[in-house]
């Protein structure tokens, strides 16, 4: 009997056991397409009023249940700290720069191309970001299309130019100071207001940028956080894929 | 037919178990688990989803239609982002153990002295 086996022989009646109870808790759950609960219906109608947004789904992100939101970027935080500590520490960096790729003459097609398309990226990225309480999008999104044009740059051809532009001191700060940001907003509000993350910030005409307070402003920073931190983790997993390229001969 | 979202939640839960019990590799593993955390996706939106419903956006919404569940919405869209940072600290995991033990299949590994 092999392990796989043994494994299987005690997971295959625990399974059944499993499939059982998940079926009796999805068998009390709300049935599918009917009215839902009474707090998404007080959010619901209430949204636009209170917090001046037009993407409800933003202003639980970033105040109702903001306080889960904080909880995810810890997380997040945690997540990318980890990776880079544990590929970081662990990283031979001898020969490093005669291993890196030299970026040798690319045709002037796949220049133009790559300048188009990260151009592109970036831009629908902050593009996201800012209008994420009034249109579909917001920090979390937005941030991903935004670091995914770093990556753009790489797979353009050119690896010297993304190291250029994301300096690691730069992206680490990037990251740490976001998620601080975010959790300093939610001070600002707890001393000024008397809860943690309660809106301190004028609130303006709904459906324009300065509309929402400091819904903003924490989307701007979760923006900010998610973008660094994935450009982190690209940056990170490129150095490994570096270490193992041959070492070019000294000319 | 009202069931049956929560019928793919729950076949997505115990396949994803699954590949992490018979998993031979923790690539291999750290994708089951990603199955599994969407499988919690899938039963999010469904408790969120309204027939008749519309997108809980108020700019240009049809007058009348309710709003689907914004708070479900909520919960998956950071969730999403943040399970992706999450599989890059687990296949750094798996990195650091083909490194040092030139396998990443948990049986193997186990066979071997520190």
């Amino acid at each position: 009997m092999t392990l796989v086996h043994r494994r299987l022989s005690f997971f295959v009646p625990a399974a059944v056991l499993l499939t059982g109870v998940l079926a009796w808790g999805l068998a009390g759950m709300p049935s599918f397409g009917l009215p839902h609960s009474d707090y998404a219906r007080y959010i619901t109608a209430h949204a636009a009023g209170q917090r001046h947004v037009s993407n409800i789904v933003s202003s639980v992100v970033f105040d109702y249940r903001g306080w889960d939101t904080a909880g995810e970027e810890l997380m997040m935080f945690a997540a990318v700290m980890g990776t880079a500590l544990l590929l970081r520490d662990d990283r031979d960096d001898r020969d490093e720069e005669r291993r890196r790729p030299t970026d040798a003459t690319t045709s002037d097609a796949v220049r133009t191309v790559r300048a188009g398309a990260v151009a592109l990226t970036l831009l629908v990225g902050l593009w996201t970001v800012a209008f994420g309480y009034l249109t579909p999008g917001g920090g979390f999104q937005g941030g991903v299309v935004a670091a995914s044009a770093a990556l753009l740059t790489w797979v353009g051809g050119s690896y010297r130019r993304l190291r250029a532009v994301t300096p690691t001191t730069m992206v680490d700060a990037t990251e740490g100071l976001a998620a601080v940001g975010f959790l300093a907003v939610g001070l600002l509000g707890l001393v000024a207001a008397g809860s943690y993350l309660q809106n301190v910030l004028p609130l303006g005409t709904p459906g324009t940028l300065t509309s929402t307070g400091t819904i903003a402003v924490l989307n701007a920073a979760t923006g900010l956080e998610i973008a660094a931190a994935f450009v982190l983790i690209f940056r990170e997993f490129l150095e490994e894929h570096v270490e193992t390229l041959p070492a070019r001969e000294e000319p | 037919m009202s069931v049956y979202p929560y019928l793919v939640a729950g076949v997505l839960f115990v396949a994803g178990l699954y590949g992490v019990v018979t998993s031979r590799s923790y690539v291999h593993l750290g994708l089951c688990l990603t199955v599994t955390q969407s499988s919690t996706y899938v039963a999010l939106v469904s408790v969120g989803y309204l027939r008749n419903g519309q997108a809980p956006i108020t700019q240009g919404k049809t007058p009348g239609k309710p709003f689907v569940d914004p708070i479900v919405q909520a919960m998956t869209l950071t969730d999403v982002v943040v399970s992706v940072a999450v599989l890059a600290l687990v296949l750094s995991l798996a990195l650091l153990a083909h490194r040092t033990h030139g396998t990443a299949d948990p049986d193997r590994m186990r066979q071997m002295k520190g």
